[in-house]
Formats: C-alpha cells, sequence, structure tokens
C-alpha cells in the first residue's frame, strides 16, 4: 500500500500524446492504439450494416417486396449478416475493449505480440474491404451461411472473392486470440494470480479459446467451397458424389460457437459493470470465472441444433439437444451472481450500468427462448422462421450490443480521457432498450405463426406484426445515432476525465486516463483479489508501487 | 563465433529473455493448434467419404505411387532431423551450423516437392485431375472423383505449408550467418522448427491414409 | 389498414397440439424466471440504491456454495424435462404411422411438387384427407429446401441427392400455407403452395375430377424396359444382376460384409451410384445412371421395383439391384 498511483502518471504523455500524424497509428505497435483502429473500422462496418437492416426492414414494412426485387432483397440480408457477424460482432468487444483492456487489466505493458496484434488488423482491413468491395461489384446471394450447393454451383454474385475476405478475416480473430492466451498466461504483474484476474480477462481467454480452436475449421469449410465453386469439383455436391451436410456440420462447429465468441466477452463486461456500480465483490467469483470456460467447452459440442431438421440421425438430435440444454446452466448461474452481486451492494444507475441492466432483461429472453430452440419439439416448428432470427438477434444484438455499448462508456473515460454527457447517454441507452425490444419481440410472434426467415414477400397476415418491428427498428436506429453524436462531441468538448471517475477497481483506474504508452508510471505489483471494494473505500486503490 | 554475435534484443514490453522464449513457444503452439483443427476439417471429409464410398477409394489409393510416396516420407522425415540440429546449434550459439542445417532442411523439403510435382504430373497425364477431364478405369460414377478430390486438396495444402516453411527457413538464413540468434534468444529459430515437424507429422498422417490404405480391397 | 394479426398459428394436426404443450410449458417456466429476476433486480435498485458518493457494498459472509448449487441443479432439472419431453415428440415426428399414405414431394427452384400414391400430381397445391396419417418422401432436384407447414409444425428439409421424410395426420379441414424454410435462392419466398385438407370423400371426389399437373411421366414399368433395366433384373437372365422380385424391404448382404435394407434409400442410390453398395456375388458392371434419369423417373422406377410381387419360387438369391449391363 504504497504510493498512490494518481500522483505519478501525469508525468508520461499519454499513448494519444506520444507520437503524432497518421503514420504513428497506421504502423502502432501500442495495443491501445490498435484498440482504436479497431474501435473506428468496426464502426463503419457497423453503420453500413446498419443501414442494410433499415432497407431490410422498410421492405417488410408491406408484404409484396415493392422496395427492390428479390435478388436485391436477398443480396441485402447476405451482406448484412456478413458484415455484422464476421465485421462487428466477432471483432466487437475483444478486438476493440479487449485489445486496449486486457493488458493493462493484468499489469502488462503490451500484449505478448505487439506486431502480430498489428497485422491482425491490417488482415481485418483486408479481408473487410474484400468483403465490401464484392458488395460494390454486385454482392453475393447466399446467406451468410454458405450452404451448399447453393453457395457452391447456383449462387450468383462474388462469392469467391467474399469467402476470401471472410477467409482472411478469420485468421485475424485466430491470431487475436493466440495473442490474449500468450499475453494472459505469460504478462502478468506480480501479484496478479489467476484468481485475481477481472473476469473480464477471463470471458476473453475462453473466448481467445474458441477463435484458436473454432475459426480454422470454418476457414477450410469456406477453403473448399471456393474450390469446389472455382474448379467445379465434387465436395460438397451430390452431383459428384459430395455431402451437403458435411459443409453444414463443418460450417456450425465454427459458427455455432463464434455466438461464444460475441457473448462471452460481453458476458465479461458485464461482471465489470455489475460489481463496478454497485460496489462489491461479484458474487461466487469461480463460479462466473468457470462458466465461461464451460460454455467455451460444451459450445464446441452442441453445433448439430441447427440441423435437427436437416436430414441429419434423429439420435445425432437427440444427442445435441441434450448437449445444448448444459449450456443453459452455466448462462444461468452467470445471471444468478449478477444478481446475487446487487445484493447490499451501493447501486448507482449510471449509463453503464443501464446498458448492464439492459443486458440483463434481453439475455434472459435470448438464453430462453435459445432453449425452447434445443428442445427438438419445439424447433421442429420453429426452426428457420422469424422464432430464430428472433432469438439471435436477443443474444448477438441485444446482449452482445448492450454489453458493447456498456463496455465503452465504462471505459470512454479511460480510453479518451474525456467524459460524455450523462443526460443524453442515458436517454440513448433507454431508446436502445426501447427500440431493440420493439423490433425482435414481434419477430417471435410471427415466427411460432410460421413467417419463414429470408422472405422477401409474405402472406398479408403477417403484416401487423412486421409493421410493429419496423417501427421499433426507426426507434433502435436513432437510439444507436445517439451514442455516435455524444460520444465524438466529448472528445472535443468533454470535461477531462480523472484516473477513475467510477471509483472502481482494477488496475486500469489506477492509470492515467488516457493510459501513457507502457500503460504504467511504474511497474504495478497486486496485493488484493478483483473486486475488493468491501475491504477498502474506493479512493483508496490496490497497491500500485514497485 | 561469440565475438560475431551481437546481443539477442529482448523486446520492450518482456521483463526478461524467459518471458520472451516461453510467451514465443506458447504462440507457436497455440499456432499449430489452429492448424490441427484447419487440417482436421480436411481429416474429417476423408473419413465420411471413405465410410461412404470404400470401393473408390481403393480404386483411388491403387492410382497413387507408393515408392514415390515411400521415398518422400523418408526425405522429410530426414528433414525434421536436420531441423532439430539446427535448433541444437542455435541453443548453442553457432551461427554457421545453424545456417548449414537449415540449408540441408531446406534442399529436402525442396526435393519433397520436386517428387510431389511429378506425382501431380502423373495425374495430369492420366486424366485424374478432378473436374468435366476427369476419367478413372472401372467407374463412370462421378463419385469417383471424390477421393481424388482429397488427395489434391490435403497434399496441396500439405505443400503449400511445405512451400511458407522455405520461405520462413531462407529468412532465417542471413539471420543466422549474421549472429541474430543466441543461446538467448534463438525463438525464431525455434518457432520454425515447430512448424516444419508439425508439417512433418501432417505427411506422416496423409501417406498411410492416401497410399496405403485400403489399397489392396479393389 | 391492418386488419387482423393473429397471434397463433392454427393447430390442425396431431403433432400440433402436441408441440404447443411442450411450448407452453417452456414459455411458462422462462415467464416464472424471468419475472422473478427481474423483481428481484428491481427491488435490490431500491433496497440497495447508493446513498453517499463514497459507500461501497457490503460485505456477504458465509459458504454460498449450497446457494451456487441451488441454482445450477434447479434448472438443469427443468431444461432436462424440456429435453426428455422434446424428444419424445422429435422421435414421434420422425416415425410414419404404418399405416400412413405415401405421398412424393419434389422440391425445385421454385415450386413444390407433389405426387399422390394412386399417381396424380399436382404443382404447389396439396389435397389430402383428413384424419388420414400422410408419409412424405421427399428430394430436392437442385438447392437444399425445406418442406413446412406451420398448422401441423411440420418442417424437413428437402435435399439433393437424398431423401428426407416426414408425416403428418391433419386434424381439420381447410387451408394453410405450405413454406420454403431453407434458403434456396432468387424466388425463395415464392416457393410456397397451399396444403387443403378434405373430408375423406370429397377428396376421393377430387382425385378423380380433372388432370394430374406437371407433365406426364412414364410408368415405372416403362421405364424399367426403357433404360434396358430388365435385360439383366429379370429371373431368366443368366444372373449377371440380382433378380428384383419381392426383394424391397428385405435385408440384403454386400460384397464388403455389411448389410442393407431394401428401401427407396438404398434402391435410389443403386440407380445413381451402383458401384457404391454392391450385392454379394456380383460385380460392380452395372453404369451409373447419374444425369441420365430424373428424380421423378427415380421415383417410378422405386415405385415399381417395390410393387414386383416376389419371385415365383425361382432359385436366384434374394438380392438387391447392384449388378448387370443395360
Amino acid at each position: 500500500m504504497t504510493a498512490p498511483a494518481t500522483a505519478a502518471p501525469t508525468e508520461l504523455p499519454s499513448y494519444l500524446e506520444a507520437a503524432h500524424g497518421p503514420k504513428s497509428w497506421l504502423l502502432t505497435r501500442d495495443h491501445k492504439r490498435i484498440g482504436i483502429l479497431y474501435l473506428v473500422a468496426i464502426s463503419v462496418f457497423f453503420v453500413l450494416g446498419g443501414l442494410m437492416a433499415v432497407l431490410i426492414r422498410a421492405e417488410l414494412a408491406t408484404p409484396q417486396g415493392d422496395m427492390f426485387s428479390s435478388d436485391v432483397y436477398n443480396r441485402l440480408f447476405t451482406m448484412h449478416g456478413i458484415l455484422m457477424i464476421f465485421f462487428f460482432l466477432i471483432p466487437s468487444i475483444p478486438a476493440v475493449l479487449g485489445n486496449f483492456l486486457l493488458p493493462v487489466m493484468i499489469g502488462a505493458k503490451d500484449l505478448a505480440f505487439p506486431k502480430l496484434n498489428l497485422t491482425s488488423w491490417y488482415l481485418y482491413m483486408i479481408g473487410g474491404l474484400m468483403t465490401f468491395g464484392s458488395l460494390l461489384t454486385g454482392g453475393i446471394d447466399t446467406g451468410w451461411t454458405f450452404y451448399t450447393p447453393m453457395s457452391t454451383t447456383f449462387a450468383q454474385g462474388q462469392v469467391l472473392v467474399t469467402a476470401v475476405g471472410i477467409f482472411v478475416a478469420g485468421f485475424s480473430s485466430i491470431l487475436t486470440g493466440l495473442n490474449f492466451i500468450v499475453t494472459i498466461h505469460r504478462m502478468r504483474a506480480p501479484g496478479m494470480t489467476w484468481f485475481r484476474l477481472p473476469l473480464f480477462v477471463w470471458a476473453h481467454y475462453a473466448t481467445s479459446i474458441i477463435q484458436i480452436l473454432g475459426t480454422p475449421v470454418v476457414a477450410i469449410a469456406i477453403l473448399l467451397v471456393g474450390a469446389e465453386r472455382l474448379f467445379h469439383i465434387g465436395v460438397f455436391d451430390p452431383k459428384y458424389g459430395g455431402d451437403p451436410l458435411l459443409f453444414q456440420h463443418l460450417f456450425w462447429f465454427y459458427s455455432h460457437p463464434a455466438v461464444y465468441i460475441m457473448i462471452l466477452p460481453a458476458m465479461g463486461v458485464m461482471s465489470e459493470l455489475v460489481t463496478a456500480f454497485s460496489r462489491k465483490r461479484v458474487f461466487g467469483y469461480h463460479f462466473v470465472a468457470f462458466s465461461s470456460l464451460f460454455i467455451a467447452v460444451i459450445g464446441f459440442l452442441v453445433w448439430g441444433h441447427h440441423m435437427y431438421v436437416s436430414g441429419q440421425s434423429v439420435v445425432a438430435g437427440a444427442i445435441f439437444s441434450f448437449l445444448t440444454m448444459l449450456v443453459a446452466i452455466p448462462s444461468a448461474v452467470k445471471v444468478f451472481n449478477w444478481t446475487a452481486t446487487l445484493y447490499k451492494g451501493s447501486i448507482s444507475l449510471q449509463t453503464p450500468m443501464l446498458y448492464a441492466l439492459g443486458f440483463i432483461g434481453v439475455f434472459l429472453i435470448g438464453g430462453l427462448t435459445g432453449v425452447m430452440l434445443g428442445t427438438l419439439g419445439i424447433d421442429i416448428h420453429v426452426h428457420d422462421t422469424y422464432f430464430i432470427v428472433a432469438h439471435f438477434h436477443y443474444v448477438m444484438v441485444g446482449s452482445a450490443i448492450m454489453g458493447y455499448l456498456g463496455g465503452l462508456h465504462f471505459w470512454w473515460p479511460k480510453i479518451t480521457g474525456r467524459m460524455y454527457d450523462e443526460f443524453w447517454s442515458k436517454v440513448g441507452a433507454l431508446l436502445i432498450f426501447v427500440g431493440f425490444n420493439t423490433t425482435f419481440f414481434p419477430q417471435f410472434i410471427l415466427g411460432y405463426l410460421g413467417m419463414p426467415r429470408r422472405y422477401h414477400m409474405y402472406p398479408a397476415e403477417f403484416q401487423t406484426w412486421n409493421v410493429l418491428s419496423s417501427a421499433g427498428a426507426t426507434i433502435l436506429g436513432v437510439g444507436y445515432l445517439i451514442p455516435v453524436i455524444y460520444l465524438l462531441w466529448s472528445l472535443k468538448f468533454g470535461a477531462k476525465a480523472p484516473a477513475n471517475p467510477w471509483g472502481a477497481k482494477g488496475l486500469e483506474w489506477q492509470t492515467a486516463s488516457p493510459p501513457p504508452v507502457e500503460n504504467f508510471a511504474t511497474p504495478p505489483v497486486v496485493t488484493e483479489e478483483a473486486y475488493a471494494y468491501e475491504t477498502s473505500a474506493p479512493a483508496k486503490e490496490v497497491t500500485v508501487g514497485v | 563465433m561469440a565475438s560475431e554475435a551481437r546481443p539477442a534484443p529482448l523486446a520492450h514490453h518482456f521483463d526478461d529473455y524467459d518471458q520472451q522464449r516461453e510467451s514465443a513457444t506458447l504462440g507457436m503452439w497455440l499456432f499449430l493448434a489452429q492448424e490441427v483443427m484447419f487440417f482436421g476439417g480436411l481429416f474429417l471429409a476423408y473419413t465420411v467419404y471413405r465410410w461412404k464410398y470404400p470401393a473408390f477409394f481403393a480404386l483411388g489409393s491403387n492410382q497413387l505411387d507408393v515408392p514415390l510416396g515411400l521415398a518422400n516420407t523418408i526425405v522429410l522425415i530426414g528433414s525434421s532431423l536436420t531441423m532439430v540440429l539446427a535448433v541444437r546449434a542455435a541453443q548453442l550459439g553457432k551461427a554457421r551450423q545453424i545456417a548449414g542445417w537449415i540449408g540441408a532442411t531446406m534442399a529436402l523439403g525442396t526435393g519433397f516437392l520436386v517428387v510431389k510435382g511429378f506425382e501431380y504430373h502423373h495425374k495430369w497425364v492420366h486424366h485424374l485431375i478432378p473436374g468435366a477431364g476427369f476419367h478413372i478405369e472401372g467407374t463412370t460414377d462421378p463419385a469417383a472423383q471424390t477421393f481424388f478430390v482429397l488427395y489434391f486438396c490435403m497434399t496441396g495444402l500439405h505443400a503449400l505449408h511445405m512451400i511458407v516453411g522455405l520461405g520462413l527457413l531462407a529468412f532465417l538464413v542471413p539471420k543466422a550467418l549474421r549472429g541474430d540468434f543466441s543461446a538467448e534468444n534463438h525463438n525464431w529459430v525455434e518457432g520454425v522448427g515447430l512448424y516444419w515437424h508439425f508439417v512433418d507429422v501432417i505427411w506422416i498422417f496423409l501417406f498411410p491414409l492416401l497410399y496405403l490404405l485400403g489399397r489392396h480391397h479393389a | 389498414m391492418l386488419p387482423n394479426a393473429p397471434v397463433f398459428p392454427p393447430v390442425s394436426s396431431t403433432l400440433a397440439s402436441k408441440v404447443d404443450t411442450l411450448f407452453f410449458f417452456t414459455l411458462g417456466v422462462s415467464v416464472l424466471f424471468s419475472v422473478a429476476i427481474v423483481a428481484t433486480i428491481a427491488a435490490f435498485i431500491v433496497r440497495y440504491r447508493r446513498r453517499r458518493a463514497d459507500e461501497t457494498g457490503q460485505e456477504i459472509k458465509g459458504n454460498t456454495l449450497l446457494l451456487e448449487l441451488a441454482w445450477s441443479i434447479v434448472p438443469l432439472g427443468l431444461v432436462m424435462i424440456s429435453f426428455f419431453w422434446g424428444a419424445s415428440i422429435f422421435f414421434e415426428s420422425a416415425r410414419p404411422p404404418a399405416d400412413a399414405w405415401s405421398f412424393h414431394v419434389y422440391g425445385k427452384q421454385w415450386m413444390w411438387k407433389v405426387e399422390h400414391p394412386e399417381g396424380k400430381r399436382e404443382i404447389n397445391e396439396f389435397h389430402v384427407p383428413v384424419n388420414q396419417a400422410v408419409k412424405l418422401t421427399m428430394t430436392s432436384e437442385d438447392v437444399i429446401h425445406n418442406f413446412s407447414v406451420p398448422a401441423f409444425r411440420l418442417k424437413m428439409d428437402v435435399l439433393p441427392g437424398r431423401y428426407s421424410t416426414a408425416w403428418f395426420r391433419a386434424t381439420k379441414t381447410g387451408t394453410y400455407h405450405i413454406f420454403c424454410d431453407q434458403y434456396c435462392g432468387v424466388d425463395h419466398s415464392k416457393m410456397v403452395g397451399k396444403i387443403h385438407v378434405m373430408e375423406p370423400q370429397d377428396y376421393k371426389r377430387w382425385l378423380v375430377s380433372g388432370t394430374s399437373a406437371g407433365g406426364a411421366v412414364a410408368s415405372g414399368e416403362e421405364l424399367f424396359v426403357a433404360k434396358a433395366c430388365n435385360t439383366c433384373h429379370r429371373p431368366d437372365s443368366s444372373a449377371r444382376a440380382p433378380v428384383l422380385d419381392g426383394v424391397f424391404g428385405k435385408k440384403v448382404a454386400l460384397v464388403d460384409g455389411r448389410t442393407v435394407t431394401v428401401d427407396e434409400s438404398y434402391v435410389r442410390e443403386s440407380i445413381l451410384s451402383p458401384a457404391t453398395k454392391v450385392v454379394q456375388g456380383y460385380q460392380p458392371i452395372m453404369p451409373t445412371f447419374q444425369g441420365q434419369i430424373s428424380e421423378e423417373e427415380v421415383v417410378q422406377l422405386i415405385k415399381y421395383i417395390r410393387d414386383l410381387p416376389p419371385a415365383a419360387a425361382s432359385g436366384a438369391p434374394v438380392a438387391a439391384p447392384a449388378g448387370g449391363q443395360p
């Protein structure tokens, strides 16, 4: 318990002031700057994907499909899915917040492989630009799932370019995961034992395992689709003896765990938010930490629940259903533990906490409908309908983006050194919550009624719910715009952020806002568990000193 | 030799050489784990189609040249040995020996690829390249191509990994001669060595699966 | 402007009510849990709101392991109920009853073709009698489709290169949607149809009225001759190929030691990829008919082979079509 940390960092220039000019950004090896590069890039892809969503919802306000041709509509939803999944959701929390915070949280100067980290960003950009380029030259109409033989033999458009783009971006994701795992294993500060790690770090550790072991499988599947399309050989096309179900197995072996790449980091953010805004140790630290690993492991064994009605064997369906049910347990454990953390806490409803509470709300709905979909007898009715569309938007958009935005608002002062407007940030959070639910809840009803997903036109009796959903999308769109405005505004006009504006625990709050290049003025030594709020007042920090 | 060795660089964000080396090694192992999954997709495809078309796999396997495959297996195992010797030389900090053993590894690796090239050429001449021109004695069923699709995908990806490996080795030779590697810091040699052994191991699986298994079935 | 907004689909098959019951069970449990959690959180937010800027939470003492175990095991029990219940419905939906009538469905970009047991054919319309089990054997002529009837809670992928099956027993007369639920290209959303559930006597009347849609397809018997199957697959030939009479539904041994049941999938595979599963005692000399015969013609051949009476006491081994030369 030596030198208070607030005094020391002021001597060093922050990572933002240490160098200037575009070259200092584009060739940087500082994990914090690379995090910013990702932040800018994924925001652009989010806006693009969001615009497509707006067009889709506008088209679906009427049943007859009068805005676009079916072909254009199909290309829109395909590109919406590809951009949002591969270029926004998967990199969102890990590549932006994880990149920025993970080394700081464990008291390291940088990630283990800074050059590799920059390489990852460039791979991501190359992949993104190829995919976006394919959009400019006509796009593709396979759906983001690339099901064969549709994608290999029948689909129109730039399937090859898009496939290569996703392949390249996949390696960006693999290398980021690799970097994180090595960093967590080898770069922890003295005293930062495994069970003193913030749960954000645990969540990223679990996520990285999936990124490393899952992504290559979809990479090879996409490569084979490309080869089949290019050389007209039979890997998956039954005309040449191929098996289209093999593609689905390979695809979902990654693409189901990919959902956990999106949601686990958001859960990690949740644990940070709930503890910081109730100023209390997380309830059941070990359970929350291990539930992340459990989700990562079991997540690899449940891919077949996407294929209950695909023609795979009935027994396989039953096994996958059983394993799917097991995923519900660690997810439930997390929600219960967050709830219990609030008990006897000192709860403050600042903006990040509003997102955290919103997360619990939408994740409850997303998770519980997931159990329904995992149940064989229900899935045979709602599979491939708007029920599943609503479900995965609740998990991947509702929960993951709530987590992302909550985290962004929580660490924004740390990242930029500026405070944002409190009132407008609360208005934004509220609008996003209301808009999201208005958009996607009606889709559960549509799905149970039987409206299939990816339909450009639909029977007239489904219109009311579709109009409601489209109206919600308008609110949601405005909701997403508001943070863009006040966050950008804060960069210039926001009040200067103190080192620890929330009175939160964790090494990242011990260093200056924004942190210096090597994160700490003096290398930190950790003497406390994570979230030790009760044992010391928030003004006094965990020991940072030599 | 010690006199010509420059002090090995310790990256700014590491505390000491141990941390730097352990990080590099762990990183390489994780990369190889990724590679296992990457090839794993192909091995799964092999398993599925072999189970589905045992007769076509026997037919296809009989078209492969076992002596050439065996020779290549020996060459590749030999190259793993020379690679180990290169790593050993690096651990001892002997710059010229590192370069020499890496050179030997590259020679053997290139030899492997040349033989592979002859095998591919033979398939080309005999219309065994999957696609419109494919023709195999014994059946007109297009599903018979499946074996060759997998043969080319698996050995092709393996060859691609070999080429990448050769590129990495070529990159190491001047570094070794400059004296960049010392007993404390030879992470590059060790990392590329691990990679090279991995590529070798993949072939150890490919050879029996493609050339030997089910050969006498037909 | 927006006249009707149904919240629930019609319940018109024996399966539908079972699926719904399970759905309402899981929905009930879900609502219960959600309300309990949200109410707890709301109560905590009010009760433990921050009162001073430097306030911290109070430490919770004591062993929490029992609590953790409790809230792991209780949800586990509930999802297991959901699993077993759901699996039992799924198994039932996968096994057509013995008295089911056999219909064939072909998916094609972008239409549904249906063939009735009697051979009558329709496109995007499907007439069935009420209270009669109907088995669908389905295949696609191009990409993967999905045959879905929400009112029956019925859904099954329709794949190229293989048969998938589904069945239903409609319980209410009326007209219901058929959707393609698997994205299949440009006009995916136009791959829709209507299923008409009729009283049995109306169905009979409908069957004999009007003409068959979808063009004429040669009968199995004609095809058997036209494709020269009969030159090898016949009791009096010099046994270059197995005799097919009465073989349908039986088990046969293959050259590699496996056995297969001669069903629709196996006969189909033997026509299109004859070298894959050759019957013991025969050479793989039959040429493939891949690309030379349509899926609908394959079905005609299967129906013909299925209905062949058992060979009259000839000594020929009972076996499946796998050898032979045209």
